[in-house]
């Protein structure tokens, strides 16, 4: 079985368990849109909110991120099914593969509602000019942030405490995620007077850091899960 | 040929030599129960066996596989079933089979069939597995392991945590396992049931194996101290 078609088991799997068990539908999304109306009461004001409405985003999707990250590892350490997927000798690139594709799909529409809360909530518009860049920055930062949560749950879900290690060690390493996103969804919605073009040599700091932990990721994942 | 053949095989858990100069040979077909105290290295025996640790010092191999250079190649033959089931609990018993038997590109046929001869294919393959009962479960991990075709079964105290009818299904299980061809090795301090379902025991005290003399009731089962000498001459 080649690397590529086990990942996609993988893959499916996940999704299935998410379809099966809604975690993903009745808890973490009400989560991100609460954090979104929270982060609306802190900040109050409208101009206040559409300023900072691009960063908000993005941190209530890092926050939902550290939940789906440790549900998409505690379906594996529950009942010892990654043990037993490193017992069967299944290729441990494929599991990270597999579960970075299932991560980052989850992700991916969890940013969809979310920029559409912010629409409602904070008013914030989306002009068409700037959806080119606007789509382009979701893939590459979601394709970002599900490697480096894959590789940090799979090496937090081997150590007692993980639940608290995993913000611990995530967090620091999706700053630059969290910058880089910011800043290009700024100049896709044109916040503060920023221009689409401002975005993409931000867009091109997501993309070197989606590659970077996505093969670094594929490559320690097997050490990392191993004793 | 022998399915598992182990000569003077050293493995080591940290600095500890949890397995001190092994041998063993295991036929196919063969039911064999480990016998030992807690720490005497039964579960590094299993965990050798299935390519988890490597092999310090002796020689060793597996369905052929030689235990120093091929330890992938054996990982993905043997099925080594512990105290977890390996299962997902929010998938039905014939969604966990399905994905067990397809990462070794077993057809839909195959996979049935394990579903059925492990009694889990009509009434519960479409129970989620979060809702069997522990030895539902155990049958459901069995038929995993039958999916992906692992031909030597290791499985590490299978009777713990199960009840009596439980532990009943599951022995009935692994005597017909057994007569399909499956080689089966059991690590057990429940000498009096998983004596009756074996067709050999071996002792395993202070890292090294030794033949059960007929009549012996047993390896005791208390606790070895690590590194404790005067443990290995019991036998």
């Amino acid at each position: 079985m080649s690397t590529l078609r086990i990942a996609r088991l993988v893959a499916a799997k996940d999704l299935r368990i998410e379809w099966n068990s809604r975690v993903f539908v009745n808890q973490v999304l009400p989560f991100a849109g609460v954090t979104m109306v929270i982060f609306a009461f802190a900040l109050d004001a409208d101009s206040v909110l559409q300023r900072v409405a691009p960063g908000l985003v993005w941190l209530a999707t890092m926050f939902s991120m550290l939940v789906l990250v440790q549900r998409a590892f505690a379906v594996e350490t529950s009942d010892g099914a990654l043990d037993a997927l490193r017992v069967a000798g299944v290729d441990p690139r494929a599991i990270y593969l597999g579960k970075a594709v299932a991560l980052g799909a989850q992700l991916l529409v969890l940013e969809v509602v979310l920029l559409f809360a912010a629409v409602v909530l904070y008013g914030q518009t989306i002009p068409a000019a700037g959806a080119v860049l606007l789509v382009i920055t979701l893939i590459s930062a979601t394709c970002g942030l599900a490697a480096v949560g894959t590789l940090y749950g799979g090496l937090a879900a081997g150590f007692t405490g993980r639940e608290t290690l995993l913000p611990l060690l995530t967090l620091p390493a999706v700053a630059p995620v969290l910058i880089g996103a910011t800043r290009a969804v700024e100049a896709a919605l044109g916040t503060a007077g920023a221009v689409v073009s401002d975005g993409w040599p931000w867009v091109g700091l997501l993309v070197v850091f989606a590659v970077a932990f996505g093969v670094g990721g594929a490559l320690a994942f097997g050490p990392l899960i191993d004793e | 040929m022998s399915v598992v053949e182990l000569d003077d095989a050293v493995a080591v858990l940290g600095q500890f030599p949890a397995l001190a100069g092994a041998t063993l040979r295991v036929e196919a077909g063969e039911i064999v129960l480990l016998r030992g105290p807690n720490g005497a290295g039964k579960t590094t025996l299993l965990r050798l066996c299935a390519g988890l640790l490597p092999l310090v010092r002796g020689t060793g191999s597996v369905l052929g596989l030689d235990l120093t250079t091929h330890r992938e190649s054996i990982r993905r033959t043997v099925g080594l079933l512990g105290h977890q089931n390996g299962l997902y609990l929010d998938l039905t018993v014939a969604e966990n089979v399905r994905f067990w038997g397809s990462t070794v590109g077993a057809s839909e046929g195959e996979m049935r069939s394990a579903m059925q001869r492990l009694d889990v294919a009509d009434r519960l393959a479409d129970v989620a597995v979060s809702r069997l009962s522990a030895g539902q479960k155990r049958r459901t991990a069995l038929a995993c392991l039958v999916a992906r075709r692992a031909q030597l079964w290791l499985l590490d105290e299978p009777h713990a945590g199960l009840d009596a009818s439980a532990r009943d299904e599951l022995d009935a299980t692994l005597r017909e396992a057994s007569s399909a061809g499956a080689t089966i090795v059991v690590a057990s301090h429940e000498l009096e049931r998983a004596g009756n379902l074996a067709t050999r025991a071996v002792d395993v005290i202070a890292g090294r194996v030794h033949d059960v003399v007929p009549g012996d009731p047993g390896a005791g089962n208390q606790d070895v101290v690590p590194g404790d000498p005067g443990a290995g001459n019991q036998a």
